[in-house]
């Protein structure tokens, strides 16, 4: 885009801003007089607006609504599509039905209109035939608005392979003939469960994903909790474990410029500056953990309950106790490997190393450089021969450069 | 499957204290099981029940005629009856005098 270049900063840095926050709204609002199988058009007119955005205020400078100027575009340009092409009539004429005799069909920008289209998209988006990754690409391009390039390399991924991706996760969507509804009351449950099951996903993929890139990671995790926000927004979605995830996703969060130092190197908890935290974020934490406390547990229940304990001081007698025992009913309720090995901390926390010990040799995760990491810190102190033996495992097994650097670190300090 | 039995004391009133440590004791049982991803599922049982015989004869109480009640059961995953057995090690039923019974529970052929 050569017009960029008449651009200044401040313009530069609001089309991507906008890009960013107007592209899904638009893509649903389109899909929902189109039809989700019509996705591909939406798209193609929300970038075309886009396009004629920067070269228009590349040259006349920025309007003084640049929201509603958008609007404006991109409801020509669909009314254009109307009355130009033919072929497009005929291909979705059945689906239009009122409008394919009335040019003047009013697309619906109101906020209104675009918050039900989003949240049917959110929904038509992360739906279980397709695989859990491309519901979280489609979300990413679709809900998200993010760019191809942004998104392969939030996955470690080439634009190809992405585009792929996209392309099957649409077909099979027309396929199926899903479109944008709110699913029926009798299944709402089980598809909100994949709905947030997503949002977890696409969190994790920002807050712990091995991209070097911070802004990318933040942004992630920003659009999880928009969408969560979203579906609280909506009183049929507004549920206990939407709520419980919000309240994760907020104490997650809360720790997310402390994680790192300047260099961009990983801080771990127990080394963290508490004067890093955001503490608005907590209080919000606090604010939807409360408001999730009736009903079913849900295991994010007992996560924002384990990630709540965590914004608290060790001194609290409570802390370890209560964490151990939220992982006893978590790891009931579904076993991974990671909530095992917090598990085992937090009882040599609340009960003893030499428990610990004896449990973490029962659990099998042998190959898991946190396996070994967990280990060596539990016989620091006690044995520091193992200490040693299973910090060089570590090293062995250990994936991440910065993670690498980490258990070195440790190594010299138990070499002395 | 893991059946645990004690004694049936209609005085043994707890105090919450009590209570409390005798629920941290089974949740770290059996929250180290689940951290070996060999959970399936458990269950505390009440103490109320009726037991029907084959002559129609009901007896109140799960506990009639015998003194040690099944108290409630676990349900994991282990590869043969001695793994599991590994497993009964540290059920809190055997700090106050009751036993855990380990059966395999039998595969139903499709």
């Amino acid at each position: 885009m050569q017009t960029l270049f008449f651009l200044s900063m401040k313009e530069k840095k609001l089309i991507p801003h906008l890009f960013r926050t107007e592209f899904s709204k638009i893509v649903a609002v389109l899909c929902k007089t189109f039809g989700l199988s019509n996705i591909q058009l939406a798209e193609d007119i929300v970038s075309e607006t886009f396009l004629i955005a920067t070269e228009t205020w590349g040259l006349k400078g920025i309007p003084d609504n640049p929201t509603s100027w958008l609007y404006k575009v991109a409801k020509n340009k669909t009314k254009d599509y109307f009355k130009r092409d033919r072929i497009f009539k005929e291909k979705i004429a059945s689906e239009l039905q009122n409008y394919i005799h009335n040019y003047e069909c009013e697309i619906n920008l109101s906020d209104k209109n675009i918050s039900d289209s989003q949240l049917q998209m959110l929904f038509a988006v992360c739906n279980p035939i397709i695989s859990a990754e491309a519901q979280i690409t489609l979300a990413l391009r679709i809900l998200c608005g993010f760019g191809i390039d942004e998104i392969s390399q939030a996955f470690l991924s080439n634009k190809e392979t992405i585009n792929k991706r996209l392309h099957r996760a649409k077909e099979k969507l027309r396929k199926n003939k899903v479109d944008l509804s709110f699913p029926p009351k009798s299944k709402l449950e089980n598809r909100l469960n994949n709905v947030l099951s997503i949002i977890y996903l696409l969190f994790n993929e920002g807050y712990y994903s091995i991209t070097s890139e911070q802004t990318l990671k933040k942004e992630l995790c920003i659009e999880a909790m928009r969408l969560t926000y979203m579906l609280l927004e909506n009183k049929s979605t507004n549920l206990p474990q939407t709520n419980a995830l919000m309240a994760l996703l907020c104490f997650h969060s809360s720790r997310f410029e402390a994680r790192t130092n300047n260099k961009g190197e990983l801080i771990l908890y127990a080394d963290q500056d508490r004067k890093d935290w955001n503490y608005e974020l907590i209080k919000k934490g606090e604010y939807y953990l409360n408001k999730s406390a009736q009903g079913n547990v849900t295991k994010y229940h007992l996560e924002a309950g384990i990630s709540f304990w965590h914004t608290k001081n060790n001194k609290d007698q409570n802390k370890w106790e209560n964490i151990l025992q939220l992982y006893n009913q978590l790891l009931q309720i579904e076993y991974s490997p990671v909530a095992a090995l917090n598990r085992t901390y937090a009882l040599s926390k609340a009960n003893s190393k030499k428990e610990a010990i004896a449990e973490i040799l029962k659990i099998g995760l042998k190959t898991n450089h946190l396996y070994h990491s967990l280990l060596a810190e539990l016989y620091k102190d006690l044995d520091n021969n193992n200490q040693i033996k299973h910090l060089k495992m570590a090293i062995e097994l250990v994936k991440t450069e910065s993670e690498k650097r980490i258990i070195k670190q440790k190594l010299n300090k138990a070499s002395r | 499957m893991m059946i645990f039995r004690n004694d049936y004391n209609p005085n043994f009133k707890p105090s919450p204290e009590q209570m409390q440590e005798s629920i941290k004791q089974w949740q770290d049982w059996i929250g180290g099981i689940a951290a070996q991803g060999k959970f399936v599922g458990t269950n505390r049982l009440g103490f109320q029940g009726k037991t029907l015989k084959s002559n129609n004869v009901v007896t109140d109480g799960p506990y009639a005629e015998v003194k040690e009640i099944v108290g409630g059961y676990i349900i994991v995953k282990a590869d043969n009856l001695n793994q599991a057995f590994e497993m009964a090690n540290g059920c809190p039923i055997l700090n106050i005098g009751g036993s855990v019974e380990v059966r395999d529970i039998m595969e139903v052929p499709k």
